[in-house]
């Protein structure tokens, strides 16, 4: 590729522009740092861990919120554990889903060691192959822009990877307290009423 | 083949759940769960989701909760091994209500040797994660014991299984 790819935290404020009521479920580590650093939200389901679950903690919050967007934003080494979880997506086929992994290509979180994206899987195909049509790879800060209008608009579940470079900038952390991130959660979306 | 067992319970759980308020019923197939899966999916008013790995089903469970709804999750005993980090690190690390029913497998006349580790394991590991684990040895005790669960966990309380023994479902026999 000639052109430079762009930084994670542009590609994940870009998603979250004009969020309107998105619900959004971050993967462990550098994508919650990143939706955090897009601007604290209660309506933001943040993993700090759990890795490999945030595509299926998104897939019951959409059959819960059927009238709601659910935008699960994770990394690859984070989607790698969960493959499984995409064909369980495309069998549910929650046409409110979408899931979106930044790729770096790496283990940022560890060390930065090589995920298996770098060497040989493409996820996007992973998820066409489990049955996800709507699948797609980025490279570019305009084409997230248009995805960001699908995740909107469109009827999914779709499922997209933006390639970004290396480097998972500062953390940016949001309450660490999952029962309080539980709470305030269920409270914004008025579900939280002493059952 | 499972040793033919009256339904009726079968039926009379899948009700008991909805009046539980649950309606979001995640599975991995076990021949013991076959009746309470086929009512499921047959149910418009209940979504069934089948899972690949029933650790998803913690993950869903947990989506389930935040949005506002019950989920049960289905699995045989083989299967509490594949949750382990998934209660741990998303129920217990948010508070999080959740229910599972556990066909045993292991424990009563086990006829394949591979199931007995597992099987002999679910209790202690379950119960090292601090899941409170309640038994249904006998066919009429499982509609009270999973209504007394899911009254426990969904109101704020712990993780909560319901392991239905392997006397209940009916041992399986491998003949040849
Ligand atoms: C079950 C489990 N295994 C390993 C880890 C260690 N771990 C934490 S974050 C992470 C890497 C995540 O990589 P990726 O999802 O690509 O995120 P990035 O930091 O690259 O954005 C790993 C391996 C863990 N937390 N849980
Ligand atoms: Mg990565």
């Amino acid at each position: 590729m000639s052109t430079a790819l762009p930084e994670r935290r542009a590609v994940v404020a870009a998603l979250l522009a004009a969020r309107g009521d998105l619900l959004v479920v971050s993967g462990l580590g550098g994508t919650t740092w990143d939706v955090a650093a897009a601007g604290d939200d209660p309506a933001n389901a943040y993993l700090w861990g759990a890795m490999g679950l945030a595509v299926p903690t998104g897939l019951g919050l959409a059959l819960a919120q059927p009238a709601r967007r659910v935008l699960v934003v994770t990394g690859d080494g984070e989607m790698l554990m969960g493959l499984g979880s995409l064909a369980t997506v495309a069998r549910a086929r929650p046409a409110n889903l979408a899931i979106v992994v930044i790729d770096n290509e790496r283990y940022g979180e560890t060390g930065g060691q090589r995920t298996h994206t770098a060497a040989a899987t493409d996820l996007a195909a992973v998820a066409r192959g489990a049955g996800l049509a709507a699948s797609e790879t980025l490279r570019d800060l305009a084409a997230v822009t248009a995805l960001r209008a699908r995740i909107h608009g469109s009827d999914g579940p779709l499922f997209a990877v933006v390639k970004v470079a290396p480097g998972n900038g500062p953390m940016v952390l949001p309450p660490r307290d999952g029962a309080l991130l539980q709470h305030r959660f269920r409270a914004a979306l008025g579900v939280d009423q002493g059952d | 083949m499972n040793a033919p067992v009256a339904d009726d319970w079968r039926e009379a759980l899948h009700e008991s759940l909805k009046a539980s308020g649950i309606d979001l019923v995640a599975y991995v197939p076990d021949a013991g769960h076959q009746r309470l899966i086929e009512l499921a999916e047959a149910d418009p008013a209940v979504a069934a989701v089948a899972l690949t790995s029933e650790e998803e089903g913690i993950g869903l469970a947990a989506g389930a909760w935040l949005g506002g709804r019950r989920a049960v999750v289905l699995m045989q005993s083989s299967g509490v091994g594949n949750c382990v980090n998934a209660i741990a690190s998303l129920s217990r690390a948010c508070s999080l209500p959740l229910l599972l029913l556990v066909t045993m497998r292991g424990e009563w006349g086990e006829g394949n040797p591979w199931q007995v580790p597992m099987g002999q394991a679910v209790a202690p590991v379950l119960e090292a994660l601090g899941v409170v684990v309640l038994r249904a040895d006998a066919a009429a005790d499982v509609l009270p014991v999973v209504e007394a669960a899911a009254r426990m966990s969904f109101a704020g309380g712990p993780p909560v299984a319901v392991l239905i023994g392997q006397r209940v479902i009916g041992a399986k026999v491998f003949a040849r």
